[in-house]
């Protein structure tokens, strides 16, 4: 498409088998690419299917000496595990709604007005981004623990929705440029207030901006490691990153049922992903990329 | 401006309260002195930052620091440039490659991480066993072991997983341009080289800032991957400043709050400084504002 690269070259048979062959070359590459990206998780896969000390055994084998089927029936009978989903899904759902909550109406408001303090604010913002919560751990370990919040849902979600809101103020704030004044000028003249406007006419059109914030919401609080590593004591309490490690220990080693839980807990965000692909081009272009 | 706060505030709370907070507690807990429990005994003055300028392992973690942060940035948007490209055409097997892309972004880095040691193994990691097979090696090499290899290994495991973010971010770039200028630049004989070198990377030059920035701030900041690659190695041969701030508090003979306090000072100031530098060398205004 964008990147037709081939020239009207003069010699008219070279050009004829090179378009005949190129559709091959370009699957063949995407093969390559595919395999490269793939062979982890395969690997992972295959670990997950045979006993843990065929994992470990030396020298490796490339495929399982001994299948082994039951280890997904296993960690998904196992309690914790359960637990852990829960507490992924209850941190990962609550952040992204936050995030959603409190990046909208501030995105929406400095891309639509000048008021004194935009610059600083949207400054504040991008200094945010550049703060992970990994570096500031032992403030943040402080904090809660000075509040009485540690080992609590609360102080780990909180966590999630600030350090994941700049980058979603940042998006959104794109789309709300992109949309033009006269749309809400429209809107206004029949009648609706600002935040009927917001509702019904902005929302809907910055979906993608929206679509990419989530996701990616979703997918940093999903996959945060350090600060619950730091926050959580209860086993029960820990999110699917910090608990499952508790497979391989010093004192047990399931490298299969690590593998495994690992897989379960990578398919739900990978169809999430798949399902909203087209969705996530559109939005990371007219958010972040103008 | 009392609207405006109304708009902001939620914002404002959040940034406030979990960012800006825990930033002030980690400047109070840089100079305060701690007793093994974590709780304050005093003030401690400058002491943790000389304590830190000291450290006889300091120059070693900004070196690794540096190379960490220049070779992963540089060869994942290299890489990411050309795998755009071939996101971008239309050929069989496209979707399963932009799927299998997807997977290291989806999965979660410390159980990434935790793959790797293990396919990287010199005992029972597959990746020896499928070079020796290749005759590509004679005997396994100890990737993760060998001071000649760990930081190799680190880098190759960091590009991996930072690639699908930001193929995505170019590939929504690429997306984003006006055909028409190809088609003008083909009409008039250019080469494929030419196009490329004149039209597509300047108008690449925005999603190609973006990726940058985004990446510089997440790969500095990245923990699980230096961490966990390295965990079995003592000191701080292999440590970015990050996993630096974080052994010192949690996993060192140092065992001190307020000392990882103070590199996590550092650290802040640190990110700050090379955003701010690279922003400054590449003109980010004139970006952002058209």
């Amino acid at each position: 498409m964008t990147t037709e690269t081939l020239p009207r070259a003069p010699i008219r048979n070279r050009t004829s088998t090179l378009r005949r062959i190129r559709p091959w070359l370009l699957s063949l590459w995407g093969l390559a690419v595919t395999a490269v990206f793939a062979a982890p998780y395969a690997v992972m896969l295959l670990d997950a299917l045979r006993p843990s000390g065929d994992v470990l055994a030396s020298p490796p084998s490339f495929l399982p000496r001994v299948w082994q089927w039951s280890t997904f029936g296993t960690v998904l009978g196992d309690e914790r595990f359960i637990a852990w989903l829960k507490t992924s899904l209850l941190v990962a759902t609550s952040s992204t709604a936050i995030v959603v909550v409190v990046a909208v109406p501030a995105a929406f408001f400095t891309a639509r007005f000048a008021f004194p303090g935009r610059t600083a604010f949207l400054l504040l913002v991008l200094i945010t981004q550049m703060f992970s919560p990994t570096s500031l751990v032992v403030g943040i370990y402080r904090e809660f623990f000075e509040l009485n919040l540690v080992n609590t849902y609360l102080a780990i979600i909180l966590t999630n929705s600030a350090f994941n809101l700049a980058f979603a103020i940042w998006i959104l704030q794109g789309f709300f440029s992109s949309i033009p004044r006269d749309v809400e000028e429209a809107a206004n003249l029949d009648g609706c207030g600002r935040i009927r406007t917001l509702w019904h006419v902005m929302l809907p059109l910055i979906r993608p901006g929206l679509v990419t914030a989530v996701i990616f919401t979703f997918i940093a609080a999903w996959n945060e490691y350090v600060v619950a590593l730091t926050l959580m004591q209860d086993d029960a309490k820990k999110p699917l990153t910090v608990g499952i490690n508790s497979y391989v220990t010093g004192y047990e080693q399931h490298w299969d049922q690590l593998f495994a839980a690992s897989i379960i807990a990578i398919v739900p965000v990978v169809i999430l992903f798949a399902a909203i692909e087209k969705h996530l081009v559109g939005g990371l272009t007219a958010g972040s990329v103008k | 401006m009392w609207s405006a706060l109304l708009w902001l505030a939620p914002s404002l709370a959040l940034i406030f309260g979990v960012v800006i907070f825990p930033a002030y507690e980690l400047i109070r807990a840089s100079v305060s002195d701690y007793s093994i429990t974590g709780l304050r005994k005093g003030s401690a003055g400058l002491k943790n930052y000389t304590d830190v300028l000291a450290h006889a392992d300091l120059w070693v973690v900004l070196r690794n620091t540096a190379i960490w942060v220049i070779v992963v940035v540089a060869l994942t948007i290299v890489i990411s440039l050309a795998l755009a490209q071939l996101m971008a055409k239309d050929f069989v097997g496209r979707r399963i490659m932009r799927w299998s892309i997807i997977v290291p972004w989806a999965a979660s880095l410390v159980i990434t991480a935790r793959l790797f040691t293990l396919i990287l193994d010199y005992n029972h990691g597959i990746l020896n066993r499928l070079l020796i097979w290749l005759h590509l090696i004679n005997e396994p090499v100890d990737f993760l072991g060998d001071d000649r290899f760990t930081m190799a290994s680190m880098i190759g495991v960091g590009v991996f997983v930072s690639i699908p973010f930001t193929a995505y971010v170019l590939l929504a770039g690429l997306n984003a341009m006006p055909t028409d200028v190809f088609e003008a630049a083909r009409v008039d004989g250019a080469r494929p080289s030419q196009i490329y070198r004149h039209i597509t990377l300047p108008l690449l030059r925005p999603a190609i800032l973006v990726a940058s920035v985004l990446n510089l701030i997440y790969v500095f900041n990245s923990f699980p991957v230096v961490y966990t690659l390295n965990d079995r190695n003592p000191g701080f041969s292999h440590d970015t400043s990050i996993t630096f701030s974080y052994k010192l508090a949690f996993k060192s003979a140092e065992h001190s709050v307020g000392m990882s306090a103070a590199a996590g000072i550092f650290n802040v100031a640190l990110i700050l400084l090379v955003v701010m530098v690279y922003l400054r060398l590449i003109k980010w205004k004139e970006v952002t504002q058209t």
